[in-house]
C-alpha cells in the first residue's frame, strides 16, 4: 500500500521552493521579463541565507536568539535575490541587453558564486565533510505550531512545516490576487502584454518592470533558504540545490502564469519529483531515472494542450523576452 | 472659455532621429471647438509632431504651450493631465483585456471596474458610441477598437484631441458615423486634430487645415478658402495632377479563373465561400469589401499560401494552355510569374523583413537565382536604388535597416520589388495603404504601366474612391462571398458600399 501519510508532507516539503520560485518567476514574466536567471537567484539566495546564518551561529554561540536567527539569513537571503534582480533589470530593462542571455549568464553565475562562498565557509568551520550544518539556525526555521505533533494523520498533514512553507502558500495568494484584482495588477499585466499601450497610458514601464523583477527575485530567493533552512535541516553541501530552479520555470507555464494555481501544482511536481523514491523498482536504476522525467514530461503535454486550445489568456504575456524603448521605430 | 487663444500653441518644433529631421522649427496653433486637418506627405512629420504633444516623443527643440501657458511634456501621463489625448494609427490596447480594463488602464486609485462600466456607458450614451465595457479587445472588429479608443481618451476627460489616420481601416459607412461623433465633439467645445491623406475627407470634415512638408510647416488656412488641388500642391510642394488614368485595357484575355473557391482558417471558420471570377490580362481587377471579408485568403489561395478545401484556380497562357495553381508549391507559382504584393495592416509583416536594409530585402526575391556559390548582391543592390530613385524613398541610403524607414517609405520599398520583378498577375493588396497622394499616384502609375504591359492586376483597396477611379472592373466580397461584379466605369460608391455591408447591397430595390 502506498504511504500517502508520509508521501505527501514529502511531497509538500519537496513542492515549497518551486511554489517560491514559479511565484517569483510569474510575477518577472507578467512585466515581459523572462529572467531565466532564477536557478542562480535561488542559489544565491541560499548562500546568503546560510552566510548570515554561519556568521550568527559562530558569533552567538549557545545562547542563540530565537528572533535574531531568523531574521538575519532571511535579510540576508532577500538582500542577496535583491541584487541579482537588481543586476538583471540593469542589464536588461536600463541597457536592453538580451534576456535570455543575460538570464543564463546570471544562473551560470549564481551557482558558482553559492558554491564558491559554500566552498569558502566549509573551509572556514574547518568541517571533516564538505558540508556546512547549520543546526541551530535551522531548528528555529522548522519551528511547527506547538500542538501539531499531538494531531495524528491531519497534523502530520497540515501542520508539521515549517513558516516559510505557510509563507510560500500566502505569498502565492497575494501575488495571485494582486494580479487579477488590483490596478497594480493590472499595470503590470498590461506592461507584459504590450509595453508601448502601457507607456502611452502613463505607466512607467522602467519601473513596473523592475519592482516586478526584484520582487520576483526575492520571493525566488526565499525557495533556496527554505530548502537550506527547512528542507534539509540546515546542512548545505555543493550543487545539492539541483535542477529546482529549472522546475520552478517549467511550472510557471504549467500553471499558466496563475500563482494560485500554482500551490497546488508545486505539491504535485513535488510529488513527482521525489515519485522514484516511493515506487518500488527494486535494483533498477533506469526505471527511477524515468520517474524522475514525470515533472518535465507533465510540463511538454501542458505546452502541447495550451497551445492547442489556443485561448488567448493562456499564452504567455506577449511581449515576453522582448526589451522596450520608447522611442524605436 | 476665451476661443481666441489657442489651445495648443507648439513654437520652433525639431525632433531629429539620427541623422533623420522630422520635425524643423514647426509652428502649430490648434484651436476649441474646431477640426484641423493636419496634412502632409509620408515621413513629413505629422505623425511625429502629434506624438511630441501626446509625450510620446521628447522635442530636442522648442516649446509647447496649452492655453497660453508654457508647459513640458515628459510622458503620455503628463499630456493626460493637460488634457490631450490621442488615438494612435496602430492602436494602443492590450489584447487580452476587455474594453473596460483597457480603457481605465494607467488611472491612479482603487480598481473599481464596476464604477468604470457605469462611467463608460455614460460616456457612449452622451456621444452615441457603442461599446461592450466586458468585451475581449481581441474579439473587436477593427472599427469597434478605434471606438474603445476614442471612449478611452474622453474618459480621462480629454478636451484636446488628436487622431492619427482614423478612417485608414473603417468603411466609408463607419467613417460617416466616425466623423459625426466628430462633429459632436466639436460643438461640445473640443479641439480635434485629424490626420488624413484623404483629401476627400479633410473637405468634408476639417474646419482649418495645416500642412507640413519634409518636416517643416508651409501653412494653414480655413479649409472653405481652399481646395484639394491647393491643398496636395502645398504637400507636395509642386503641381500635381489629381486624376487617375484609367486606360481602356488593351485585348484582355482570361489569364486567372477562379472557380467555387472555399478556404477555411486554421480555426475552422469558412473565410471564401464559392468565389468564382475571371481576371484578365490588361486589366484591373479592383477588389472591394470590408477588411478580413477574406480579401487576404483570396490573394493568399492564388499564391498558393493558403490552403484550399475546394475549388479550382487555373492560369491560363496566351495560347490558351491551363494549369491548375491549387497544390503547387507558392515557388512554382511564383516563377510561373504570379507576384504578391501584400501590405498588412503592420505593413512590415509579409514581405519585408525589418532588420536588414533595403538591398537585402531586395535579394529576398533574387537569392536563389544564379549558378554561383555566393549570392549576387550587386543587381538587388542596384534594384533598391532603382526603387529608391524612381519611388523618392525617403531613406538615408540603400543600406539602412526597413524598419527606420517610416510606414510609406516601407510600402514603396515592397511595391516597387514586387513590380520589378516583371510579373504577369499581380496581386496587390493595400498597396497605398497610409500612403500620402503623390506616393499613391505613384503607385497607380505603376500598377496602369504594368496593365498596359498587359499584366493581369488584382488590386485589393480599402478607399473605395480609388477603385471607382482604377479599376476596370470592381469584385465586392461580403463575408467571403462574391456580393457582386460591377463594371468600374459608372459604378456608384453608395452602391458598392452597400454591397460591401450586405449580400447583392440594395441597388436593384
Amino acid at each position: 500500500m502506498f504511504d500517502f501519510v508520509s508521501f505527501i508532507p514529502r511531497a509538500i516539503m519537496q513542492g515549497v521552493p518551486l511554489l517560491y520560485g514559479s511565484t517569483g518567476e510569474t510575477l518577472t514574466e507578467k512585466s515581459g521579463n523572462l529572467n531565466l536567471g532564477i536557478p542562480g537567484i535561488m542559489y544565491v539566495g541560499a548562500i546568503s541565507g546560510v552566510i548570515g546564518a554561519f556568521f550568527y551561529e559562530q558569533s552567538a554561540g549557545s545562547n542563540m536568539n530565537g528572533f535574531l536567527a531568523v531574521a538575519i539569513p532571511l535579510c540576508c537571503c532577500l538582500l542577496g535575490s535583491l541584487l541579482m534582480g537588481l543586476l538583471y533589470c540593469f542589464l536588461t530593462v536600463s541597457l536592453r541587453a538580451n534576456q535570455n542571455v543575460t538570464g543564463l549568464a546570471i544562473t551560470t553565475f549564481g551557482v558558482g558564486f553559492g558554491n564558491f562562498f559554500g566552498g569558502s565557509l566549509i573551509k572556514l568551520s574547518g568541517s571533516q565533510v564538505p558540508a556546512i550544518v547549520l543546526s541551530g539556525t535551522a531548528g528555529y526555521f522548522r519551528k511547527t505550531l506547538p500542538f501539531a505533533s499531538g494531531t495524528g494523520a491531519v497534523g502530520k498533514l497540515f501542520f508539521s512545516y515549517g513558516f516559510l512553507a505557510y509563507l510560500a502558500v500566502i505569498i502565492a495568494l497575494i501575488a495571485s490576487h494582486i494580479l487579477k484584482r488590483t490596478r497594480v495588477g493590472l499595470h503590470l499585466r498590461a506592461v507584459g502584454e504590450s509595453p508601448t499601450t502601457a507607456d502611452a497610458a502613463g505607466i512607467n514601464v522602467a519601473r513596473y518592470k523592475y519592482v516586478a523583477t526584484c520582487t520576483g527575485s526575492m520571493i525566488a530567493g526565499l525557495g533556496g533558504l527554505y530548502y537550506i533552512m527547512d528542507y534539509t535541516s540546515g546542512i548545505w553541501s555543493s550543487d545539492a540545490f539541483g535542477d529546482r530552479g529549472w522546475l520552478a520555470i517549467a511550472l510557471v507555464i504549467f500553471t499558466i502564469w496563475r500563482p494560485n494555481v500554482g500551490v497546488l501544482a508545486s505539491f504535485l511536481f513535488g510529488g513527482l519529483y521525489i515519485l522514484h523514491m516511493y515506487i518500488p523498482s527494486g535494483m533498477n536504476l533506469a526505471v527511477k531515472e524515468l520517474y524522475k522525467m514525470l515533472p518535465y514530461v507533465v510540463t511538454i503535454i501542458v505546452l502541447v494542450l495550451s497551445s492547442m486550445r489556443n485561448k488567448r489568456e493562456n499564452q504567455p504575456p506577449a511581449s515576453l523576452g522582448l526589451a522596450y524603448f520608447r522611442e524605436e521605430r | 472659455m476665451d476661443i481666441s487663444t489657442a489651445a495648443v500653441q507648439m513654437r520652433n518644433i525639431t525632433k531629429t532621429f539620427g541623422p533623420v529631421v522630422a520635425n524643423d522649427k514647426v509652428w502649430l496653433d490648434i484651436y476649441r471647438g474646431e477640426i484641423l486637418a493636419l496634412l502632409g506627405e509620408n515621413g513629413s512629420g505629422k505623425t511625429t509632431l502629434m506624438n511630441m504633444l501626446s509625450g510620446i516623443y521628447f522635442p530636442d527643440e522648442g516649446t509647447i504651450s496649452i492655453d497660453g501657458r508654457e508647459v513640458v511634456i515628459r510622458s503620455p501621463k503628463d499630456a493626460f493631465d493637460l488634457g490631450i489625448g490621442m488615438i494612435h494609427q496602430h492602436f494602443k490596447l492590450v489584447d487580452v483585456l476587455t474594453a473596460a480594463e483597457n480603457i481605465v488602464l494607467g488611472l491612479e486609485g482603487k480598481l473599481d471596474l464596476k464604477a468604470a462600466r457605469e462611467r463608460i456607458r455614460g460616456i457612449c450614451d452622451a456621444y452615441g458610441f457603442e461599446v461592450d465595457p466586458d468585451q475581449k479587445i481581441y474579439d473587436m472588429s477593427v472599427s469597434q477598437k478605434q471606438t474603445v479608443e476614442i471612449v478611452k481618451v474622453l474618459y480621462r476627460g480629454a478636451d484636446i484631441l488628436i487622431l492619427d489616420e482614423p478612417t485608414a481601416v473603417l468603411t466609408p459607412q463607419e467613417t460617416d458615423k466616425l466623423f459625426a461623433v466628430l462633429r459632436n465633439m466639436r460643438d461640445d467645445g473640443k479641439a480635434v486634430v485629424i490626420i488624413t491623406h484623404k483629401m476627400h475627407e479633410v473637405e468634408a470634415l476639417s474646419d482649418r487645415v495645416a500642412i507640413l512638408r519634409h518636416g517643416q510647416f508651409i501653412g494653414d488656412m480655413p479649409t472653405k478658402d481652399t481646395n484639394a488641388q491647393e491643398m496636395t500642391n502645398m504637400m507636395v510642394g509642386h503641381a500635381v495632377t489629381l486624376n487617375i488614368d484609367r486606360p481602356d485595357p488593351v485585348d484582355p484575355k482570361p489569364r486567372i479563373e477562379v472557380k467555387g473557391l472555399t478556404v477555411r482558417s486554421i480555426d475552422g471558420i469558412l473565410k471564401l465561400d464559392d468565389v468564382s471570377f475571371t481576371a484578365n490580362s490588361g486589366e484591373i481587377l479592383g477588389i472591394a469589401g470590408i477588411s478580413g471579408c477574406g480579401q487576404k485568403e483570396l490573394l493568399e489561395a492564388i499564391a498558393g499560401l493558403q490552403p484550399v478545401e475546394s475549388g479550382s484556380i487555373s492560369y491560363i497562357e496566351d495560347d490558351g494552355t491551363r494549369e491548375e495553381l491549387i497544390g503547387k508549391d507558392p515557388l512554382s507559382i511564383a516563377e510561373m510569374g504570379v507576384s504578391l504584393s501584400f501590405v498588412p495592416e503592420d505593413r512590415l509583416g509579409m514581405g519585408l523583413v525589418a532588420n536588414m536594409d533595403l538591398s537585402d530585402n531586395m535579394m529576398l526575391r533574387s537569392f536563389r537565382k544564379g549558378r554561383s556559390l555566393f549570392t549576387d548582391r550587386k543587381t538587388p543592390r542596384q534594384l533598391a536604388l532603382d526603387v529608391v530613385e524612381e519611388l523618392d524613398v525617403v531613406t538615408p541610403g540603400v543600406s539602412t535597416p526597413v524598419r527606420r524607414l517610416s510606414g510609406g517609405n516601407v510600402q514603396k520599398v515592397l511595391v516597387g520589388r514586387e513590380i520589378a520583378s516583371a510579373p504577369t498577375v499581380l496581386l496587390t493588396a493595400y498597396a497605398v495603404r497610409g500612403l500620402d497622394i503623390n506616393s499613391s499616384y505613384t503607385i497607380y502609375d505603376l500598377i496602369n504601366k504594368q496593365k498596359a504591359q498587359g499584366v493581369a492586376v488584382l488590386y485589393v483597396g480599402e478607399d473605395l474612391d480609388v477603385l471607382l477611379e482604377l479599376a476596370d472592373r470592381i469584385l465586392v466580397l461580403c463575408g467571403g462571398k462574391v456580393s457582386g461584379i460591377v463594371p468600374g466605369r459608372g459604378a456608384q460608391k453608395r452602391d458598392v458600399g452597400m454591397m460591401m455591408t450586405k449580400l447583392g447591397g440594395d441597388a436593384h430595390e
